[in-house]
């Protein structure tokens, strides 16, 4: 097996074991990339260069004898709205194509002192509003399992980019679904902590109460070791939240004996397909045989999550994305005073689902009907948030499917923004309570991957890790890399 | 329809957006089939109920107000679509 279809933990030891060089590792995902790349577009920006200059440094360390962490000279993708200092960052918009960050994020800072090598730049939909990646001024990228589908979104570059076998892990952003839904998609594992575990300094902002940033991986083990990498108290970020981060890792094998499994009867609505029904209920006949506690709850604000979700995020965003007045950065449309100035500058670079929701949250928010739509989805929210307290008096984690279906034709929902909407429908409650979530694979339905979902208590990652690993590990979906378009 | 033409081309002005007919009149109706899809929302009885803007008790979130180091000037600009003497240069704002 090519060392691009390994694990960060398989690497990790032949790189201890002096098996292999971290530089041999870079060479392989590189050349991965030069042969799918034209078929996937997973990639914004490849930085070989520096790729193997940061894996020539490991391998000098290893060469010392020095001690190296779980993630040194294993090669990573990062979406392109995480700041890398010197590296543009596009956020998949013409607004900041020419975009080059004076700074990193806390969280490049913190992969970088793991000594972990950063291969590019993903492919995003722009701002991270979209669930396919086609939103993307700069192209679609395509789902490695077959590329006529989409990768979902909007971290659907990052999510490809593993599948494929182009980067060993990647991070994503997940505002209400953007992680979980590609890795489903895309057949990887995807995590979004609970809101303020991982700091959002340094990334491009889309609905500032939502967003957290997450590892996309091969498997649930990855997965883990990832988040040790970037979880964390951050005085950079005054969201973030004052609480250790534990080893990830310590509990993943301990199983689910007697572990409380709550499957809300909301998530099971007649609009999920047959494949991702099945596959759900294969996933609690696993669990059951391990010894878990299937325990059926009821949600009852769950159908009104999306609505409250599209209103507090485009609102969110239509704050954040003022920001782009082409003064201090990005694009700068020309205009005889500043008022034509700003118009000219945000018509051009934005995108078309841009300017829709920026449109839909200043409307939200306007006098008149603030009220109506803003407070109301606020007050929506908070019984979005008491309906998962209460649930969580009763079970340890929560299993629902991720997405309503697999993945969909490129193209067939792109004319539709309420369709693709609804593709968001199982992952946005978990955003409006802030709670951790995680989709793991589940096999494949007519060939494309199908996941499911665990969701968690605040903070408690690592029970849902520990889940979604006792059902990887009784399940035959183990680091599988798609075919990425080769016949 | 619960937003108009006129509503939308409103609401660019305020978003700062050019809109063109064919594409306020685009967006006029998708808008609305958002407006009308949370219309579910009013069948929700939110009466006493608190909003949530933030699901984390946090507030008011203080350092000491020491100098930092911060942003070199260079840097500060490097993206600058245009600027002069160290300063962003921007179309003019005051009349006269």
């Amino acid at each position: 097996m090519s060392l691009y279809a390994k694990t960060i933990r398989e690497l990790n030891d032949k790189l201890k074991q002096k098996e292999i060089s971290a530089v041999e590792i870079v060479e392989a995902a590189l050349r991965r990339i030069d042969a799918v790349e034209t078929r996937i577009g997973a990639f914004r920006t490849v930085t070989s260069d520096s790729a193997l200059a940061q894996a020539k440094a490991v391998d000098a360390k290893i060469g010392r004898g020095e001690p190296i962490s779980p993630l040194a000279g294993i090669p990573g993708a990062i979406k392109d709205n995480i700041c890398t200092f010197g590296v543009p960052t596009t956020c998949g918009s013409k607004i900041l194509a020419q975009f080059v960050p004076p700074y990193n994020a806390t969280v490049m800072d913190r992969l970088a002192a793991k000594d972990a090598v950063i291969i590019g730049k993903t492919n995003m939909d722009e701002f991270a509003m979209g669930s396919s990646t086609e939103n993307s001024a700069f192209g679609t990228t395509r789902n490695p399992w077959h590329t006529a589908y989409v990768p979902g979104g909007s971290s659907g570059g990052s999510a490809a980019a593993v599948a494929a076998g182009e980067a060993i892990w990647a991070l994503g952003s997940d505002t209400g679904g953007s992680i979980r839904q590609p890795a489903a998609y895309c057949g990887v594992v995807g995590l979004k902590p609970t809101y303020g575990r991982v700091s959002r300094y340094g990334l491009v902002a889309y609905a500032s109460s939502l967003d957290q940033i997450g590892p996309i991986t091969r498997d649930v083990t990855d997965c883990a070791l990832v988040l040790n990498a970037i979880a964390g108290y951050d005085p950079q970020d005054s969201t973030s939240v004052k609480a250790d981060a534990p080893d990830f890792t310590a509990a993943l094998a301990a199983g689910v004996k007697g572990l409380k499994v709550g499957i809300p009867r909301e998530y099971f609505s007649p609009g999920l397909s047959d494949n991702v029904r099945a596959a759900a209920q294969d996933a609690i006949k696993r669990l059951t045989a391990q010894g878990a506690e299937i325990i059926e709850v009821s949600m009852p604000h769950t159908e009104y999550a999306l609505s409250a979700y599209y209103l507090i995020a485009t609102a969110e965003a239509s704050s954040n994305l003022a920001r782009y007045d082409g003064v201090g950065y990005g694009h700068r449309g020309s205009g005889n005073d500043i008022i034509a100035m700003y118009k000219k500058t945000r018509t051009e670079g934005f995108g078309e689902e841009v300017r829709r929701r920026i449109m839909l949250g200043t409307y939200a928010l306007s006098s008149g009907y603030y009220d109506a739509y803003y407070l109301k989805a606020l007050k929506v929210r908070t019984l979005v948030k008491r309906d998962f307290d209460r649930a969580f008096e009763q079970v340890d984690v929560l299993l629902t499917p991720t997405t309503p279906t697999q993945a969909f034709r490129v193209g067939e929902k792109v004319n539709d923004p309420l369709a693709m909407y609804l593709e968001d429908v199982l992952t946005v409650p978990i955003n409006l309570a802030g709670i951790p979530a995680i989709s793991v694979p589940c096999g494949l339905a007519d060939g494309m991957p199908v996941g499911v979902q665990f969701i968690g208590k605040p903070l408690d990652e690592a029970t849902i890790l520990r889940a979604a690993y006792a059902l990887e590990q009784s399940g035959e979906w183990q680091n599988r890399i798609a075919p990425a378009g080769e016949v | 329809m619960k937003i108009t033409r006129k509503d939308v081309e409103h609401v660019a002005l305020l978003s700062r957006l050019e809109m063109g007919e064919a594409e306020s009149e685009k967006f006029t109706g998708q808008l609305n089939a958002i407006l009308d899809y949370v219309e579910v929302l009013n069948k929700v009885d939110t009466t006493g109920i608190e909003p949530t803007a933030h699901v984390l008790p946090l507030k008011n979130i203080m350092r000491p107000d020491e100098t930092r180091p911060s942003l070199p000037r260079d840097l500060a600009l490097a993206n600058a679509p245009e600027q002069e003497d160290g300063y962003f240069k921007v179309p003019k704002i005051m009349e006269g």
